[in-house]
C-alpha cells in the first residue's frame, strides 16, 4: 500500500522551463535535422545490419538499425546508450542501405552528444595527426624505437587507452615538403596545366612515399602539380566527435586548398577526400561555401586516374606479372563512386588484382588503436588479413593511411597505394 | 452463473471509471469494475496524449482551464510514470490574429493557469522545426500522458485497495427494486459466463457509452453526443513540447510529442454511434495541413497511424447539439432519481482526461452524500503503484532500460524497444490477452513497422510459453494485423506505404497468413 506523499516534487517554473541545454546542445548540429528526417525512411528490412563489420564479431555492438534509426527516435538531446560507441563509423550501413537512410550520420551524430562533456584525454590526443606528424619526424628513430618498446607501450595503454599491440604509424625523417624543397625544378615541361594535391596528415608526415609517387605520377602525366601548405582535415575529430575542432579545421584546410586557385584537386588520403566530399557536411552538417567548392573539386588520385584513363590520355602501362590482392577501404566505398582503383589497375598487363570483398579491415581512422575496440578491430580483419597472406604474401594494396597500418601489421604482408604499381607501370620505378 | 455482491459497481473502464472505482476502493467500499473490453480501450486510449496546462480554455472555458492546471499538477506527481512533464508554446501563427495572446495570458492569470510571453527567437532556439513565421509564443507547462499507463496506474492502485476489476465483462442489465438499483447483470465474453453483482450503487462512468448503460436500468435517455475526433501519429518526435495555436479552440491546433511519436489533433463532428469512429480523408487531409502550419514540412514526414476517438460531451442547453466544439468540456453529475425515480445510481459524463480524478472525487463525494456518510476523498495525494519513485517519464527510458539488458534479453518489438521479458510478464499476468492489450501496456507494434516484424515475433514467444495454442497464435496475429490496419489505410502515403508493402510481402508473400492453421471462426478478443 502506498504512503500519502505530503509535499509534490518541485514543479519546473516558466522561467526554468525554457532553453534546456541538452536540447539545445544536440540541436546545435545543423547536420543533424537532415539525418534524423532520413530515419523516417527506414523499413526496418535489416540490410544494413547484414553488412555491419563490427556487430558481425561482437555483441557488444547492437548494430545499425538498432542504433541508428531505432534508437534516434529515442533521443531528445540526450544519448543514453553508451554502447553506441562501439560503431567504428566505418559508414558500410548508409552505403547499403537502400531506403537512403543516414544510419552512420545518425551514430555518429549521437556519440558526439554523448561525448561531449566527458571526452576521453585519449580521444583528444589521438585525433591530433598533425600534432603527432610533427612531433615524430624529427625523431623518426626514436619515435619509432619507442612505439616498438613493449613496456612503454603497456604504460601508453594503461594511461591513455592506446592499446599496447596497436598499429602505428612508421615516423619518416622526411615529410612531404620537406621532399618537396630538397628535390629541386621538376625536369620535363608541364603540358596540362596546374593541378593542386592534397597529401593529407599521414600523406604529408607517415606515408610519404604514397604522396612522393603520387605527385611524380601526376607530373609524369604532364600536370604542374601544386602542394600548398595545408593542414589536418580534422577526420579524426570528427570521428571522435570532436565536431567544433573538427569544423574549424576542414574549413581552414578548404583555404589552404583554394590558396592555389580554382583548380582539380587529387588525393591519395582516400578518407581525408571523403571527409571533404561529404562527411564534413553530412556528419557535422557543415554548410560553407569553401566546403562545398572543394568538395566538387576534389578527386581520389585513383578515382582521377581512371578519369584520365577513360579519356584515352593515360600512357601506356608497362606488364607486371603478378596476382596482387586489393582491399577498397570503406570510407573510400562511402564516396559511392565504386572502386576506381580496381578499374586503373586492370589497365596494367599481366596484372591479376584480387578484390579482397571484405567490408572493412577494422581499424576505421582511430577505432582499432583503442584498447577496449582493439580485439574487435583484429576480429574485423581477421578475414582480410588470412585473404591477403593468401593472395600474396609479399604485396598488398590499399587506398588509405590507417588500413594499410592495419593491414601490414595483422596481415604481415607489406600493404601500399594502389600508385605504387601504377608509378612502376609507367616506369617511374 | 457467478455471484458477487459488493457495495458499488463501476461501469466503464477508461480513466473515470477507473479512477471512480480508485476513490470508492480508497473510501472503503467493496466495489468491481466492470469494462466491456480492456482498459481505457475507448476514448481514454484514443486522444493525443495531452495533459493540459489549462491553456487550451484561458479564453473559452475559464472553469475547465483552472481545474486543468490544478489537475495537471496532481496528476503529474500520482502518475509520475505515465506523464512527461514536455511543457508547452503557444504559438501565433502566420496570419493569426496576434492580439489574441493578449486575451489568453489575461485569461491565463484570471484562471490560474503559469503562462508567460516569450520570444519568437526563443521559441525557435529550443524548437527548431517550428514555422519561423510565427509571430507571438506563450510558454505554459502542458504536459504528455500515457492514458493506458495511467488508467492502469489507477487500477492497480484501486485492487490494492480490495477492488474487483473486471475487463471484457460486459453489462447487459441493471436490475431495480422498489424504485433502488439493486444488481447489475453482466456476461464475461471470454468465456461466455453470466455474472450477477448485488449492488447498493452502481456509478455510471461509460462516457460516450453512459446513455447505452443509463437504458439499461429502463432510465431516461440521457444526452451524450459523442464527439468524434482524429488524430494522427507521425514517426518521431518533431518537437519536444506540446505546440499548440494561440487562437480559439480549433481543429487541428495541437501537437503532441508522446513517447517517440508526435501526434497532431484534432477535429470534432458529432456522431451517433461510437463504435462507429471513420476516419474521413478529408479530416486527415485537414491534419496535415494544419500540421504544415506549425512544422513547415510537416506533410513530407511519415505518418505512422490514425485514429479517432469519441468525447464523451453532456448535451449543454446554452450551445446547439450540432456544436461539440463548443460544448463545455466541464463535468456533470446526472442523478437519476430526479429524472428516472431511481435511486443508487449516478451517472456521470464530460470532463477530460486531465481531470479524471477530479470527476471522480465529483461523481463519488454525490454518491457519499446520497449514502449519508462523510468520507473523505484521498486520491490526490496518494501515489499510484509504479510511480513510488517520482520520476516522470522520459523518451529515453527504454533505450536507457535496453542498453542495460541488451547482452542478457532479446528485443521483440524493436521501434518501440519492447524486451521478451517486458511482453512475457504481460502475458502472464493476463493470459487471455490479445495482442492489442499487450500492445496498449507495452506499445507493441505502434511503431514505423506497425506490426511488421514484431507481431510475428510476439505470437512465436507467446505459443512458445504455452499461453495459446496454434489456432489461437494464427488468430490473433491476423486480428492484431486486421487492427493495425484500420488505422494505417487512411494515411497510406509516402514512407509508410513502402513500410506497409514490404509488411505484406512478409505476411502474405512469405508467411501466407490467410491458409494458416486458425480457428473456424476468427479471433475476436
Amino acid at each position: 500500500m502506498n504512503t500519502p506523499q505530503s509535499s509534490p516534487p518541485p514543479r519546473r517554473s516558466p522561467e526554468q522551463l525554457s532553453g534546456d541545454p541538452a536540447v539545445s546542445d544536440s540541436l546545435d548540429f545543423a547536420g543533424h535535422e537532415f539525418a534524423r528526417a532520413s530515419l523516417d525512411h527506414c523499413v526496418k528490412c535489416t540490410i544494413c545490419e547484414t553488412v555491419c563489420p563490427v556487430s558481425a564479431v561482437t555483441p557488444l555492438f547492437s548494430g545499425p538499425k538498432f542504433v541508428g534509426p531505432q534508437a534516434e527516435r529515442f533521443r531528445n538531446g540526450e544519448s543514453v546508450d553508451h554502447s553506441l560507441d562501439y560503431c567504428s563509423s566505418c559508414g558500410a550501413c548508409t552505403l547499403a542501405c537502400p531506403q537512403g537512410v543516414q544510419i552512420a550520420e545518425l551514430n555518429s551524430q549521437a556519440r558526439a552528444v554523448m561525448k561531449a562533456d566527458h571526452m576521453p584525454v585519449r580521444d583528444r590526443l589521438i585525433s591530433q595527426t598533425t600534432l603527432m606528424g610533427t612531433m615524430m619526424t624529427p625523431v623518426a628513430p626514436l619515435a619509432n624505437a619507442v612505439l616498438a618498446n613493449k613496456p612503454i607501450r603497456t604504460v601508453v595503454e594503461k594511461v591513455f587507452g592506446v592499446h599496447r599491440d596497436a598499429p602505428m604509424p612508421p615516423a619518416q625523417t622526411q615529410t612531404i615538403q620537406g621532399w618537396l624543397k630538397k628535390r629541386g625544378p621538376r625536369k620535363t615541361p608541364a603540358t596540362r596545366g596546374p593541378i593542386v594535391f592534397f597529401h593529407g596528415c599521414a600523406g604529408g608526415y607517415f606515408e610519404v612515399e604514397t604522396s612522393k609517387r603520387s605527385i611524380e605520377v601526376l607530373e609524369h602525366l604532364g600536370y604542374e602539380v601544386l602542394v600548398p601548405k595545408q593542414g589536418c582535415c580534422g577526420l579524426a575529430q570528427q570521428s571522435n566527435g570532436l565536431f567544433d575542432q573538427a569544423t574549424d579545421a576542414v574549413l581552414k584546410l578548404c583555404d589552404d586548398l583554394r590558396a592555389a586557385g580554382e583548380l582539380t584537386i587529387v588525393s591519395s588520403s582516400g578518407s581525408c577526400t571523403g571527409m571533404l566530399k561529404h562527411e564534413a557536411h553530412e556528419i557535422m552538417g557543415v554548410d560553407d561555401e569553401r566546403l562545398k567548392d572543394v568538395a566538387t573539386r576534389i578527386r581520389d588520385m585513383m578515382e582521377f586516374l581512371l578519369e584520365v584513363a577513360d579519356a584515352g590520355e593515360l600512357p601506356e602501362l608497362s606488364p607486371i606479372e603478378m596476382t596482387v590482392p586489393y582491399h577498397a577501404p570503406c570510407q573510400l566505398k562511402s564516396q559511392g563512386m565504386g572502386m576506381p582503383a580496381l578499374d586503373v589497375l586492370r589497365l596494367i598487363p599481366g596484372l591479376t588484382v584480387v578484390e579482397s570483398g571484405a567490408t572493412c579491415c577494422g581499424i576505421a581512422g582511430t577505432y582499432g588503436l583503442k584498447k577496449e575496440k582493439y580485439e574487435i578491430a583484429q576480429a574485423v580483419g581477421k578475414p582480410l588479413f588470412e585473404m591477403v597472406r593468401d593472395t600474396n604474401p609479399d604485396l598488398a594494396l590499399c587506398d588509405t593511411e590507417t588500413c594499410r597500418w592495419q593491414i601490414r601489421k595483422g596481415s604481415g604482408v607489406p600493404t601500399e597505394h594502389p600508385v605504387f604499381l601504377i608509378h612502376q607501370a609507367l616506369g617511374l620505378s | 452463473m457467478r455471484k458477487l455482491a459488493v457495495d458499488v459497481v463501476v461501469i466503464g473502464g477508461g480513466s473515470t471509471g477507473v479512477g471512480v472505482v480508485r476513490d470508492v476502493a480508497m473510501r472503503g467500499y467493496s466495489a468491481v469494475l466492470l469494462e466491456r473490453a480492456d482498459l481505457a480501450q475507448g476514448t481514454s486510449g484514443r486522444f493525443h496524449g495531452l495533459l493540459h496546462s489549462g491553456g487550451r480554455y484561458v479564453v473559452s472555458d475559464p472553469g475547465s482551464a483552472t481545474e486543468c492546471a490544478e489537475e495537471n499538477v496532481i496528476v503529474t506527481r500520482i502518475h509520475a510514470d505515465a506523464v512527461e512533464p514536455t511543457g508547452g508554446y503557444f504559438v501565433t501563427a502566420p496570419g493569426d490574429d496576434p492580439e489574441f495572446a493578449d486575451k489568453f495570458l489575461a485569461g491565463a492569470a484570471a484562471t490560474g493557469v503559469p503562462a508567460r510571453e516569450i520570444s519568437v527567437a526563443e521559441a525557435l532556439r529550443n524548437e527548431p522545426r517550428l514555422n519561423p513565421g510565427i509571430l507571438r509564443a506563450v510558454e505554459v507547462q502542458d504536459g504528455t500522458v500515457d492514458g493506458w499507463q495511467m488508467t492502469w496506474g489507477a487500477a492497480r492502485s484501486a485492487m490494492e485497495y480490495g477492488a474487483k476489476v473486471l475487463t471484457y465483462h460486459k453489462v447487459t442489465k441493471i436490475d431495480r427494486a422498489d424504485g433502488r438499483v439493486s444488481a447489475v447483470h453482466c456476461v464475461d465474453l471470454k468465456d461466455g459466463e453470466d455474472v450477477r453483482i448485488e449492488c447498493t450503487f452502481v456509478l455510471n462512468c461509460a462516457g460516450p457509452w453512459a446513455g447505452q448503460v443509463a437504458a439499461m436500468a429502463d432510465c431516461h435517455p440521457v444526452d451524450v453526443i459523442p464527439g468524434r475526433g482524429i488524430m494522427i501519429a507521425m514517426n518521431h518526435r518533431l518537437v519536444n513540447r506540446v505546440i499548440n495555436r494561440l487562437i480559439y479552440p480549433a481543429d487541428g491546433d495541437i501537437l503532441v510529442p508522446v513517447h517517440t511519436v508526435s501526434i497532431i489533433g484534432t477535429t470534432d463532428v458529432k456522431v451517433e454511434n461510437p463504435d462507429d469512429l471513420a476516419i474521413e480523408p478529408v479530416e486527415v487531409q485537414e491534419m496535415l495541413d494544419a500540421g504544415e502550419i506549425l512544422i513547415p514540412g510537416f506533410r513530407k514526414s511519415r505518418a505512422l497511424h490514425a485514429w479517432a476517438g469519441a468525447r464523451p460531451l453532456i448535451k449543454d442547453s446554452r450551445v446547439s447539439s450540432s456544436d461539440t466544439r463548443h460544448m463545455s468540456r466541464g463535468m456533470a453529475v446526472i442523478d437519476h432519481h430526479e429524472r428516472d425515480g431511481l435511486d443508487g445510481m449516478l451517472t456521470i459524463g464530460g470532463g477530460k482526461l486531465t481531470t479524471y480524478r477530479l470527476m471522480a472525487e465529483h461523481i463519488v463525494d454525490e454518491m457519499c452524500r446520497k449514502l449519508g456518510e462523510t468520507r473523505a476523498c484521498r486520491t490526490a495525494s496518494e501515489i499510484v503503484p509504479g510511480s513510488e519513485n517520482q520520476k516522470n517519464y522520459v523518451v529515453t527510458h527504454r533505450l536507457h532500460d535496453r542498453e542495460e539488458d541488451r547482452l542478457e534479453d532479446q528485443i521483440i518489438c524493436e521501434c518501440e524497444l519492447m524486451s521478451r521479458q517486458m511482453f512475457v510478464k504481460a502475458w502472464d499476468d493476463q493470459p487471455q490477452a490479445t495482442f492489442d492489450d499487450i500492445r496498449r501496456q507495452l506499445r507493441l507494434g505502434m511503431g514505423p513497422c506497425q506490426g511488421g516484424f514484431c507481431s510475428m515475433r510476439a505470437t512465436g514467444v507467446a505459443l512458445e510459453t504455452k499461453h495459446i495454442d496454434i489456432e489461437r497464435a494464427t488468430g490473433l496475429l491476423r486480428l492484431f494485423l486486421k487492427n493495425r490496419w484500420i488505422g494505417l489505410w487512411p494515411i497510406l502515403y509516402g514512407d509508410q506505404v513502402r513500410q506497409t508493402a514490404l509488411d505484406n510481402w512478409i505476411f502474405n508473400g512469405t508467411l501466407d497468413i490467410d491458409h494458416l492453421p486458425a480457428p473456424e471462426e476468427e479471433v475476436k478478443l
